[in-house]
């Protein structure tokens, strides 16, 4: 379980996001959604320390994560692993070099059981034999998918996905959509997974917090979603004017 | 002030460049490569720059002497003398700077706007530290044998000119060459070179590393990166002559 309390996030003085209090559930799949600029990216990185936040704090378990000193956070970055929203491959190393980097950071073993383990998540990404492919010659699927076998290289606990979808077409979406969920379950992960697609939101939203203008607008689940009489949510949410008065009525 | 914070900005990143490394290995590996980089790649240019250099000091040297009184080997000593202070360490590391310091601040600069130093973060690496560590290192290795290989041609340059420019006997040039020489200019030279190397290395991945936005702020980072290294060097080459040589 991840929890927020009270964060709130400012940069040059203005609060991009501003007292969020959520739980993150373990073992399914928990969605930040919203529009593009409302915080997602800001408050997931709040979430993992990548942001400093200014007021709350956010917890791991049970722990207090935002007090932690850099050498015992450190242990916790171990069982973290994320997905940004470009995938952030390293551009000088190739799929195995990229995947394989984590282990080389904390494991001593054999260049073999590394290997072993490398192909083990390209398989889960459907992606075995890319080996020797350079970032630069994957397609953006591709480049999320080797992005997600190097964020669960090393079996993390907690999983962060920064709209692993956006920029996909629906049928690749939905793929990953469904690996996310399928690695969460079978390896009983936290997921935090930010997203602006309805899609998803409908296929895995098991826990959803819709953020508006940096703040927490609504939480409730993909079932839930379509019976909320929350105006700025249901902006969101049907952006198609036809479903919109198909609601109304 | 906005100096100010800038600078506490630079030491805040500097700290954390010189922490120890995470992963003793995976640094070693990054040392050597960054090694080839350099090196390896600056070679043809300090080659041809170096040589060029010297057959023109050689030349023009000679022309403001162009007194029958004044001895032809006094050219090659005047020509050596500001081979090692000065043209060498201090025109090559500038050269350098265009080069090497460009390359630097788009490569981290790209790095992070393409989130890769998060990445890097996230998986509890000290990501200033791993990527401009090696680079100041190896440029701290590298650059001191580019220098000498450049006084070296340089000087040989000048030697060369000898007999197409036909400004000076060809052996006389090379006793002066030879003589008098002090030892102790070489370790000046070199001990600029290797603050010019850091300076090169960390200002430029500063640079890089500082970026917020998008591709449009790399190409600016590595304009600036070029631009304070190099006044930073003609402001250290002063200071380190004047504390070194008087
Ligand atoms: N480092 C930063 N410095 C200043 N402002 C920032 C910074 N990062 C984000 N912001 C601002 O915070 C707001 C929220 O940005 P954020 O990236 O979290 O949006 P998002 O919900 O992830 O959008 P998208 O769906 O487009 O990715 C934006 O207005 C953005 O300009
Ligand atoms: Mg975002």
């Amino acid at each position: 379980m991840i929890e927020a309390r009270e964060v709130t996030k400012r940069f040059d003085g203005t609060d991009v996001i501003e007292d969020i209090s959520v739980k993150f559930e373990q073992g399914i799949t928990n969605l930040i959604i919203g529009q593009s600029g409302s915080g997602k990216t800001v408050l997931m990185k709040c979430l993992v320390g990548l942001h400093e936040v200014d007021d709350g704090a956010v917890y791991f378990e049970d722990t207090n994560f935002t007090q932690m000193r850099r050498h015992q956070r450190k242990s916790l970055r171990k069982q973290m692993g994320m997905l940004f929203q470009g995938g952030a491959l390293f551009d000088s190393l190739n799929v195995e070099q990229n995947v394989r980097f984590p282990l080389d950071l904390y494991w001593n073993s054999s260049y073999k059981e590394k290997l072993e383990r490398v192909n083990f998540c390209l398989e889960k990404v459907d992606l075995a034999g890319v080996n020797d492919k350079m970032p630069g010659e994957l397609s953006g699927g591709m480049v999320k998918r080797v992005a997600i076998a190097r964020a669960i290289a090393l079996n993390p606990k907690f999983l962060f996905c920064d709209e692993p979808t956006s920029g996909l077409d629906p049928k690749t979406a939905k793929r990953i959509d469904k690996l996310i969920y399928d690695l969460t379950s079978e390896f009983n992960m936290t997921t935090i997974m930010n997203s602006h697609d309805m899609n998803s939101v409908l296929e895995i939203g098991y826990n959803i917090a819709f953020i508006y203008r940096g703040k927490l607008w609504w939480t409730g689940t993909k079932e839930e979603i379509l019976e909320s009489d929350n105006e700025e949510l249901n902006d969101f949410i049907y952006t198609n004017e036809m479903i919109k008065r198909f609601k109304n009525k | 002030m906005r100096f100010i914070t800038y600078l506490g900005q630079y030491l805040q990143y500097m700290a954390e460049v010189l922490r120890k490394p995470d992963k003793g290995k995976m640094f070693r590996k990054q040392v050597f490569m960054e090694m080839d980089h350099i090196g390896l790649n600056s070679f043809g240019i300090v080659f041809i720059i170096s040589i060029f250099m010297g057959a023109v000091l050689a030349i023009q040297t000679a022309a403001q002497t162009d007194n029958p009184l004044y001895p032809g080997y006094l050219i090659g000593f005047a020509v050596r003398e500001s081979t090692i202070l000065e043209f060498s360490p201090t025109i090559v590391s500038l050269i350098l700077a265009g080069k090497v310091g460009s390359r630097i601040a788009s490569e981290v600069g790209t790095m992070r706007v393409t989130e890769q130093i998060d990445a890097l973060e996230i998986m509890g690496v000290n990501s200033a530290n791993y990527l401009v560590g090696p680079k100041i290192i190896a440029a701290s290795i590298v650059n001191p044998a580019l220098i000498i290989v450049s006084i070296f041609l340089s000087l040989v340059g000048g030697w060369g000119s000898t007999y197409i420019a036909d400004v000076v006997a060809p052996n006389e040039f090379l006793s002066g060459l030879q003589m008098w020489f002090v030892p102790y200019e070489i370790f000046y030279a070199l001990i600029k070179t290797v603050v010019f190397a850091i300076i090169i290395t960390s200002v430029s991945g500063f640079q890089g590393y500082i970026i917020k936005g998008g591709a449009l702020d790399v190409g600016k980072a590595s304009t600036k990166a070029v631009v304070y290294s190099s006044i930073l060097i003609i402001l250290f080459n002063l200071l380190l002559t004047k504390l070194l040589l008087v």
